[in-house]
Order: structure tokens, then sequence, then C-alpha cells
């Protein structure tokens, strides 16, 4: 293979794994979307404050601290829709906007109050440092490890939505509520679950994004916007569609470094141009009636 | 005393402290772009600005006033004082550089300034890449550096960009040197032990053994039970100048401080040496510090992660030698 080719492939290959990143947010994003028709602008809050927790449980507690922020997310994100999110779903979609927007400011300065501006010092934990090396390509151990934590998650999350009577609820709440509730199912503890869930998704981010990324309060806002482009071009409400959006965005942006580094960033954007030209509803985006 | 998050805010707040507040001066900000909208809005009410975090020549060059005074130090300095070091080891003359350049007016700035410094000793910058500022991951970069396989990489990052960088360019274990021409102590603590490494310039730090650094650093610690990083000894020691300024001219008047300053007398700026405003651009004339990562089994705390070099200029040399020559960034002064 010529040079260049391997150090493309390379890149390519990379590129997956960047897109990772943005998946298990993205996920839980057009998740809380779908069910609840709420767009959660606070959603990379609760990715910055995984992380957060993270950093303060590993030096208590070790590894199970990787364990036990993502799940302390979820259940704070039990209290956030309890408190906050329910009263919204059937309101004017401009007020859960608002609210959101103005609840990811609440989270970033709680932050910055409680652990200040400067970023937490947090290292890739000692067993999982080190490189791999398959052939001329070289990976990072940790990468790896984030690889197969977020294939089980994602795994875990489709055997949930097909294959339980959980799921089956959840997609019927998606697809007709009303008629859900004339079958005298209430969808309130389901809302509640599918909020912790895709929270506690974003969490599962933050936790495993801390040790190679800076820890600090706007790391939020930072995620957010990429998460919300995979999810419009994915298309709402697609699992799938989520999941190739966020790897097809990782390997676009690993390809335009590799050729123009400048427009490292705004090549996801145009990539979202793109698609909604061609397909306004995102790749694989399905019709849901009620927004229509 | 302000920090702003773009040019427009910037000079509203200016204008607000002076008209509302009637503030004799203004002291702060970090962004170059919003630095400029300040010293237009001061030069315009006959009021001083201290700049503390600003460091892109332009601002005492091209873009210099005579109401704007730069505690910070410019990119010329940070980019001379660091490449001493990079110079001591022998990785710029002759060799091939990688620079990695955030995609703004400071990155830019500063990339401008190094440019011309590695090739003026013999150096060559093979490589660059502007990296857009909302970057957070740098694997792709890191793929390009290692096929790249330079003599030395060198960072024109900023702030929480550094810290990405220095973290995941350690979880990639490449041996190629590496540093930078910019950087603020706190990136060094956000990376945390271990992940800290390469050689990197720095305006000040809280271990430096002169007599006011220590009581600073003591006092500092007591109220926020942390040290201070080098941002805060520019706000600090910006107010401490002002004040003895003000004492010593009996005025808050911006001529009569104008004038104090201009005379270039001596500073206790909590340094070994002794610093002072340079006439021609208002310049703080300072000595600079090189530090890299301190061997991990000497770390004394979350806060003891560096290691500072000595001093540069060197001892017995002159402290402008550091500084941006009238050449290289010229400043004239509108009529008073």
């Amino acid at each position: 293979m010529p040079l260049e080719l391997v150090f493309i492939t390379e890149q390519v290959v990379n590129g997956l794994f960047v897109g990772v990143n943005y998946l298990l947010i993205a996920l839980g994003l057009s998740l809380i979307f779908s069910l609840g028709g709420i767009v959660n602008l606070a959603h990379g809050g609760f990715y910055a404050i995984g992380a957060y927790l993270v950093v303060l449980l590993f030096d208590w507690v070790g590894y199970p601290a990787f364990a036990a922020a993502p799940l302390l997310v979820a259940v704070i994100g039990v209290v956030v829709e309890r408190l906050f999110l329910r009263p919204f779903y059937k309101a004017d979609p401009a007020l859960s906007l608002l609210l959101t927007f103005g609840l990811a400011m609440v989270i970033e300065q709680a932050l910055r109050m409680i652990f200040g501006a400067t970023p937490r010092p947090f290292s890739i934990p000692e067993a999982l440092r080190g490189q791999i090396l398959i052939g001329d390509f070289i990976y990072s151990r940790y990468r790896f490890a984030i690889l197969v934590v977020a294939t089980l998650a994602v795994a875990g999350l489709w055997l949930l939505l097909q294959r339980t009577p959980f799921g089956r609820i959840v997609r019927a709440g998606i697809q007709a509520p009303d008629m859900v509730g004339a079958l005298g199912i209430s969808l309130k503890p389901y809302l509640t679950m599918v909020a912790a869930i895709g929270l506690g998704l974003a969490g599962l981010a933050g936790t495993m994004m801390a040790p190679i990324t800076g820890v600090h309060p706007a790391m939020g806002a930072e995620i957010l916007i990429p998460a919300f482009v995979v999810v419009v071009i994915g298309g709402l409400g697609s699992f799938w569609g989520v999941i190739f959006a966020a790897l097809l965005v990782g390997v676009v942006r690993g390809l335009t470094v590799y050729f123009y580094p400048p427009a490292a960033e705004a090549s996801m954007y145009l990539l979202m141009l793109l698609v909604l030209i061609f397909r306004p509803r995102g790749l694989f985006g399905e019709r849901i009636a009620r927004f229509e | 005393m302000e920090d702003s998050v773009n040019p427009a805010t910037a000079s509203t707040k200016a204008e607000r402290y002076i008209k509302r507040d009637n503030v004799a001066c203004i002291i702060g900000e970090i962004s170059s772009a919003s630095g400029l909208a300040i010293a237009q809005v001061v030069e315009r009410n006959n009021k001083l600005f201290f700049n503390t975090g600003c460091n892109s020549d332009a601002l005492r060059g091209s873009d210099c006033s005579r109401f704007m005074y730069h505690v910070e130090a410019s990119n010329s300095q940070y980019v001379k004082g660091v490449g001493s070091a990079f110079l001591r080891d022998g990785l710029i003359d002759g060799k091939k550089i990688y620079f990695l350049t955030a995609d703004y007016a400071y990155g830019q700035d500063l990339s401008r300034v190094g440019k011309k410094y590695v090739e003026a000793h013999g150096g060559e910058v093979a490589w660059e890449d502007l990296v857009p500022t909302d970057s957070t991951d740098f694997s792709a970069y890191i793929l390009k550096i290692r096929q790249a396989r330079p003599d030395l990489i060198i960072s024109n990052l900023a702030g929480n960009q550094i810290t990405n960088f220095v973290k995941q360019y350690t979880e990639y274990g490449l041996d190629f040197p590496y540093g930078g021409f910019g950087f603020d102590t706190a990136v060094a603590w956000g990376a945390g032990k271990g992940n800290f490494g390469g050689e990197w310039p720095v305006a000040w730090h809280h271990n430096l053994p002169a007599e006011g650094a220590k009581a600073f650093v003591a006092a500092f610690t007591k109220k926020y039970g942390k040290p201070p990083e080098n941002q805060a000894w520019g706000d600090y020691t910006a107010t401490k100048l002002v004040a003895e300024a003000m004492t010593a001219t009996n005025s808050t008047d911006s001529e009569a401080l104008i004038g104090y300053f201009d005379d270039e007398p001596k500073l206790d700026i909590l340094k070994g040496r002794q610093g002072y405003f340079r006439k021609r651009d208002h310049q703080l004339i300072q000595e600079m510090y090189t530090m890299t990562a301190k061997p991990l089994d000497q770390l004394e705390d979350e806060w003891d992660l560096m290691l500072l070099g000595d001093a540069v200029p060197g001892e017995g040399e002159d402290l402008e030698s550091i500084a941006p020559t009238e050449e290289e960034n010229a400043c004239t002064f509108s009529a008073a």
C-alpha cells in the first residue's frame, strides 16, 4: 500500500474512535427528544458533571468511580426530570428550550463556583495507559477501552429498547403517546427512566473523556453542538442513524485534519448542510407523526 | 478590573466603568482583540488601561496606545524566553519543526513571531497546522506529527487547548521533543501529574524565590487555598504598581501617572530583578522563565508540577534583549 494511503487509512480508523466520543451524548439527546419532545440544551452540562464526579470519586474509591459517576448523573437526571422537565412535555417547545438553556448556564456556573475556573487535573488510570501498535498504526489503549465500553452501552440500550416490555412501551410512546394512554399505561415513569438513561449516557461520556480532555466548567458547551449535529445528520428518532452519523462525523473530521486542518471543525457543519439539502429528515430519520 | 468574552462586551464594560463609575484606570483582560477595544475607549476618555493578559505583539506595535501599559509579557518575550532553552538543547539550528497554531489572532501573531525566531536561528518550520479554536480532540494531529517525524513540536495554542494537547500527546507516548511559545501555569495544573511535559515559557511562577513573590504566594494561598498562577500575578502586580504610582504622584490623573512611568522608575514586580515600563511602547521590561516537568518523585502537591529554569535573559544580560526591538515592532503613540 502506498504510504499516503496508509496514513489516510490510519486517519479513517482514528476517526471512528473520535466518533465514539460524540455517540453516547448524541444517543441520549435523541432519545429524550423522541419521547419527551424536549430539545435538551443542558445535555452537555451532564457530560461535564460526569467528568467532575469521576475526578472527585477516583481519589476516594479508585476504579469503581468510572461506574459510580455515570450512575450518579442518572440519579441527578431523575431529580431534574421530576422537578424541571416534567411540566414541559406538553408545552410549547420554545419554553423547554428556554428552560434547558437556563439550566445549562446554571450547571456551568455552579461548576465554576464550586471547583473554580481552572481545569481539574486527571490522568488515564495506570492500568489503561500505553499504546497498541498494529502494523504501522498506533492506537491508544485507553481509547480501545472507551470503544469497548461504548459498544457495550449501545448494545445494552438497543436490547433494552427492542427486546424488553420497557422498550416496547417507550417505542410505542414515541410513535403514539395517546394510544399508549388509551391502553391505560401512564408514560410518566417511562419518561423519567428515559431522561435518567439519556442523561446517564452523557455522564458516562464525560466520565470516559475526563482523562484525555481538560476537565473545566465549559466542557459541556464544547461537546453539545457536535452532538446536535450528529443527531441532525443521523435523523431524529433513529437509533442506527445517530450511530452512523457519529462515526461519519469522526471520519470526516479526521480526513479534514489530514488534508486541510483549518476546516476540521467546520467539516461537520458542511456535512450537515449537505445532508439537510438532500434528506431534510436526516440520513435515517423516521417520520414521527406528532412532530410533523 | 475586567475580563470579557468579546471585544464588543469589553468596550461596553470599559465605557460603563469610566462613565458611570468614574474610574481612573482599568486593569485586566485576557484576549488581545478585547484589549485593543478597551485601549480605544480609554484613549478617547483620557484614562489608563493596564493589560495583564493580552500577549499579541501588535498591541505593543501597530496597535499601541499611549494610554495602555502592558504588565503581561509580549509574544516576543515569550518566544525569545523559551527559545533560548530550545537553542541550548540544540533543537532549532538545522532542525525541522512542526507548528500547531491556534487559528485566531493570538495564535497567528505568536506563529509569526515564532517563525521569525526559528528562521533567524537556522531552523525551519517544515509543517504548520492551523487548529480551529473549538477543537478538543488532537488525536488526528498527533497521528500527522508521528508521520512527519519532526525534530521539535511547538504549540502556539492557548488555554484549554494546550491542556488537551499535552494530555493527548502523553496518551500516544510519542517521544519527539515538544514545547510551546505560549503558556499559563493553570494549563499544567489542568493536565495533572504524569501528563505534563515539554519545555514552556512563563512570565511568573509561585516557586520563585524573590521576597515579594513569597509574601504574595503566602497571602494568596491563605485566602484561596491554592497558590496564585501567572494571571493572578499580573492582576496583583498591575494593581500594586498603579497604587504606588498614585501614591508617589499624589494624583489619579492620567497625565501625571504617564509622566511617572515614563521616567522608567525601577519597579518591584515580585521577580528576581526589578522591571520598568519601557517609554517607547509601555511594555513592562522584565525577566522571563522557562519550565519543564518536575520528576514525579519530587512532587509535593498537585500544584507542584513544574521545574523552574533559570531566568531569561541570564544574570548580567540586558532585560531588553528578549523584548521586541524597534525594527520588529515599531510603536508610534498618537499625539497627546
